[in-house]
């Protein structure tokens, strides 16, 4: 191992490798000039709906080439009011965009209020647990070890799970087997994973097409937890405005709510 | 300031460091003597935590710590808890990531013994194990102690895989750098800037006394 007459070989193949990696890079770069772009910032619960929100946007505007990010809504928050290069932002909740508002780093009256996220709870199939005939009582049983949360802190989804525990009267006796997820993606994947037993989840995630067919889910009731208004809103460092107002008035459009009812958005009341 | 995760991520990194020592040094024993020709392959698989993402590791174990998975079931069975989400099973955890922070200083410093002191030991009639903690472990101390510290201090400043397999509870898996994750996250700057400080104080003092004792100083990371 290391011996001298082998290292030139070595750097060889370590440069022949990297030279490989730099025209794979270049290739694979979409970089025609040219083309618009709109950089969006979006909540984990998000992930699906949006994939689908892109493709449809895409194939009516072809010349709008649009990228999504999904993170938890706080730390996308955090990014955002630190200057991350995102053009469109839309959040779990509607007070992160608020914020960013009140902060001065949005195009001014650029809100738009998208959908309103419900909670679900969820098990993976062959899962002891019926959510269908116990609801949320389900929780209190013995089979449900692990239950996983996004974490209140500072997830929207998070803040509407506790709520809802409080609202059922579980909140204390449930209260030691939760687990947190960064965001309700995580939390989702605790639960797909069999680390936890159960979940409480966005619906958007259980209708999603890898979730829907994975398990099983019970709607909780809207009233158990406040309203989860989930607002979008346009930064005031996006590069090209015009396509970013586009791609939001999509959204929020008839065909975007078409699309994002499916994946478990209630129409949002406007 | 979050003196609980602070306290938790100590106690973490002490059992992690004093579980490698355990398992670390026998494993850079037979790296270093073992004559077999796929030892290379045993050797990559130990390096392999260097070059993996925190996340790629941390998504096996949480598969594998599943009631489902092959360790979590056990564990259940032996224990009737399970591993995910304990505290248990971030010592696991980061026995695996910092497993290369220990084994190759360790290793090191066994490959940079003379080996006539080897040879003298065995045909004097020690045995091999009396040689190890006789010869072995006295010369490769150094080394040891570098391991030692990396173990520790690289499982201080954990965060990928705890993230993907801790579930964030206080007092059991809430580490101090997911302390200061979420205090960044709940726009808690403050906070975040007082914990960050104190690990940073913490970290700087085990390094600064550690290589302090060891004053002559050798390479932190010692190349082969």
């Amino acid at each position: 191992m290391g011996d001298d007459h082998t290292r030139p070989t070595v750097w060889r193949w370590a440069t022949l490798a990297l030279v490989g990696c730099a025209i794979a890079a270049r290739a694979v770069a979409p970089a025609t000039p040219g083309t618009r772009t709109v950089a969006v910032a979006a909540a984990a619960d998000l992930q699906f709906a949006m994939a689908e929100l892109v493709a449809q946007f895409h194939a009516r505007y072809p010349d709008i080439a649009v990228t999504a990010t999904y993170g938890s809504s706080g730390n996308l928050y955090a990014q955002l009011s630190q200057g991350a290069p995102f053009d469109l932002f839309f959040s779990a909740d509607a007070e992160f965009p608020a914020r960013l508002a009140a902060d001065g780093l949005t195009v001014p009256n650029s809100e738009v209020v998208y959908g309103i996220g419900r909670l679900v709870l969820w098990v993976p199939r062959g899962s002891p647990l019926d959510v269908q005939r116990f609801g949320m009582t389900v929780l209190t049983q013995p089979a449900a070890r692990r239950i996983a949360i996004a974490n209140p802190t500072h997830a929207p989804y998070g803040r509407a799970a506790e709520a809802a525990l409080r609202a059922f009267g579980v909140y204390a006796r449930v209260r030691a087997k939760l687990v947190f997820g960064e965001h309700i993606a995580q939390a989702a994947q605790f639960v797909q994973a069999g680390a936890a037993d159960i979940g409480i989840l966005a619906l958007s995630l259980a209708m999603a097409p890898p979730m829907r067919e994975a398990g099983a889910y019970w709607e909780i009731p809207a009233t158990a937890y406040p309203s989860m208004q989930q607002a979008g809103v346009i930064l005031r460092s996006a590069r090209d405005r015009e396509a970013a107002q586009q791609f939001r008035d999509f959204v929020s459009g008839a065909t975007g709510q078409a699309v994002l009812a499916r994946y478990g958005f209630t129409q949002s009341t406007e | 300031m979050d003196w609980e995760a602070l306290a938790l991520s100590v106690r973490l990194s002490l059992w992690t460091t004093g579980v490698l020592l355990v398992v670390g040094l026998p494993v850079a024993y037979w790296l270093v003597f073992a004559r077999w020709r796929w030892k290379f392959l045993v050797e990559a698989v130990v390096a392999l935590p260097l070059v993996l993402p925190p996340t790629v590791l941390g998504f096996y174990l949480l598969l594998a710590f599943s009631p489902r998975g092959l360790l979590g079931a056990g564990y259940v069975d032996l224990t009737g808890r399970t591993l995910a989400f304990s505290f248990e099973g971030l010592v696991i955890a980061s026995v695996l990531y910092s497993l290369p922070f220990a084994v190759q200083p360790f290793a090191a410093a066994f490959a940079s013994i003379d080996r006539t002191f080897l040879e003298a030991s065995w045909s004097l009639g020690a045995s091999r194990g009396a040689t190890f903690v006789r010869v072995i472990l006295p010369l490769a101390r150094r080394g040891i102690l570098t391991g030692m510290v990396l173990a520790f201090a690289h499982t201080l400043g954990e965060f990928g895989v705890v993230l993907m397999v801790g579930g964030n509870l206080p007092g059991v898996t809430r580490t101090v750098s997911i302390a200061i994750y979420d205090q960044v996250q709940a726009l808690n700057y403050d906070a975040a800037l007082r914990t960050s400080l104190l690990l940073l104080a913490v970290s700087f003092l085990v390094l600064a006394v550690t290589y302090g004792l060891q004053r002559r100083v050798t390479a932190a990371w010692p190349l082969r």
